[in-house]
């Protein structure tokens, strides 16, 4: 083959027929199936290995058997559903707070330079100061009831909400405001068609961020003068040693944070069709 | 403020008084520039970098509210404006960019209609990476002229494209403006450009019209004798020699 590229061409098929030059692939390719499981069953395997053959010793971490018996306890004796669904309601009303308010102070403060002046400072500030940090704070406020839990969850996804929602926002292409105003839209327009579209992919990445903070905030919440959700179980666990079942804590965790994600870069992947990225 | 913009007065599109804009104190771009464009009008507007071509048309546009200056403008309540871009926004599809902003039951009909006009028809639903440069220069026409606006503005709309497509887009732009007969202005860099698609060409010198030629010819092929005398005439006065350029 005689060529003059730059990069040395890799030749594929033996078939003389078809004979194409291809470049290395330089992007992650083509996707592949099942590619959701393959991580998190691998990180299993390894640890069903390690427990088998004693690597893992049970005192350190329980072996994924002993996880599954404990879950079934607590899933029959313990109430372990009554538990989830209640941790699942905690953080669904919190994060929804979090995200709505986020998203709104992020457009307000996006598109107006007093909003701005209002809003960015002490969002920035408070995102100096650890919300866990504050939960002292807010008992004295609020108590140490139902309403503390849902605010400390809601500030604690709020911020990365609006910090991508806000970057997002400014990193809109000026010449598509300028084509906006050329077409003479009102400002409610503008936001529904060029800057809520524009944002989205900021937004999309807060909403990561945003539902693992809100089980973060759970973890943490729940350790005060909860009488139901995983964090309680968890905390009781510790006070009685039982390490098997603080890993299924861990475990359901785990399985939250990982399908929330997958969700929501699911989602991700279908509203933002219309960009060629090496997503795919 | 820049813009001092009214509503149509007269039997002119575009009148323009005594218009002047400046970036900084040194000096201004446009320095009293005088300009009518009746109904109808093709305008071409050509001149050497930095002679204030695109900041007249912006101030028409109503898009130079940052920049100094004071003068009289009025043009019609209905502008659109192309940019060199498309400025197709990416999250649209091409119908619905075409008909963005655009009111009334039969906006998306209107939408295919436009399309159709442009021959891309088919593509609707296509997304606005999905087309060539010059697809997507077709489908920013069809989102001006859908509006039926009275002045179109036009600032280097070929610019970015290659030689070939910027031929066609020059029947498609003829045609168009035949059928729906709005004021045009096209700023362009290119003489040959302005003398196939305008009736009237106007050069800008250090702010104001310099020279300002009606394209009288028979026809507007480059082997006619007129075609030539009118290039020759502007590339004099834009300081090229005919045959270099």
């Amino acid at each position: 083959m005689t060529t003059t590229l730059h990069t040395p061409p890799v030749s594929t098929s033996g078939d003389k027929a078809d004979a194409r030059v291809v470049r290395r692939r330089l992007g992650p390719g083509r996707r592949i199936r099942f590619a959701f499981w393959i991580g998190p069953a691998l990180a299993l395997a390894l640890w069903a290995v390690g427990s088998a053959s004693g690597v893992i010793k049970p005192a350190i971490l329980s072996a994924p058997w002993d996880v599954v018996i404990a879950f079934e306890d607590q899933w029959v004796n313990h109430d372990l559903l009554g538990n989830i669904l209640s941790s699942l309601e905690r953080s669904l009303i919190g994060l929804s707070i979090g995200v709505v308010t986020g998203a709104v102070l992020a457009v307000f403060s996006g598109l107006s330079r007093a909003g701005e002046s209002l809003i960015d400072g002490p969002i920035q500030i408070k995102r100096s100061v650890p919300t866990l940090a504050l939960i002292p704070l807010f008992i004295a406020w609020f108590g140490i009831g139902h309403e503390m839990k849902i605010i400390t969850i809601a500030l604690i996804s709020m911020v990365p909400i609006y910090i991508h929602t806000h970057n997002g926002l400014r990193g809109i292409d000026g010449r598509y405001a300028e084509l906006a105003e050329t077409i003479g839209i009102s400002r409610g327009e503008f936001v529904r068609h060029v800057v809520l579209p524009g944002a989205l992919p900021g937004f999309l990445l807060g909403m990561r961020f945003a539902v693992t903070s809100s089980l973060l905030g759970l973890v943490v919440v729940e350790q005060y003068n909860a009488v139901a959700g995983i964090g309680h179980m968890i905390t009781l666990a510790e006070q009685y040693g039982q390490t098997d079942v603080i890993v299924v804590g861990l475990v359901i965790y785990g399985v939250f944070g990982y399908c929330a994600d997958s969700a929501v870069r699911l989602i991700a992947r279908r509203v933002l069709s219309w960009r060629q990225t090496l997503e795919g | 403020m820049a813009a001092d913009s009214g509503g149509l007065t007269t039997a002119a599109a575009v009148r323009v008084r005594n218009l002047h804009r400046s970036f900084n104190k040194d000096g201004g771009v446009l320095n009293g520039l005088d300009l009518d464009i009746a109904p109808g009008e093709f305008v071409a507007l050509i001149g050497r970098s930095g002679t204030g071509k695109s900041t007249l048309l912006r101030a028409l546009a109503g898009l130079d509210r940052d920049v100094a200056g004071h003068g009289r403008i009025e043009v019609p309540a209905s502008v659109s404006v192309v940019f060199q871009d498309s400025r197709l926004l990416p999250w649209k599809r091409i119908l619905d960019n075409v008909i963005f902003g655009l009111r009334g039951a039969d906006a998306a009909d209107r939408g295919r209609q436009a399309l159709a006009e442009v021959g891309l028809a088919g593509r609707e639903r296509a997304w606005p990476y999905q087309l060539s440069g010059g697809e997507q220069q077709r489908a920013a026409l069809a989102r001006s002229l859908v509006r039926e606006p009275q002045l179109l503005l036009a600032d280097e709309p070929f610019g970015a494209l290659d030689a070939l497509t910027r031929i066609r887009m020059h029947a498609l732009l003829r045609k168009l403006c035949e059928a729906h007969r709005p004021a045009v202005l096209l700023v362009t860099h290119d003489v040959d450009e302005a003398i196939v698609l305008a009736d009237r060409v106007i050069l800008l010198d250090a702010g104001v019209v310099d020279t300002d030629v009606r394209v009288e010819l028979t026809s507007r092929s480059r082997s006619d004798a007129g075609f030539a005398g009118l290039r020759t005439l502007l590339l004099d006065r834009l300081g090229v020699a005919a045959d270099a350029g």
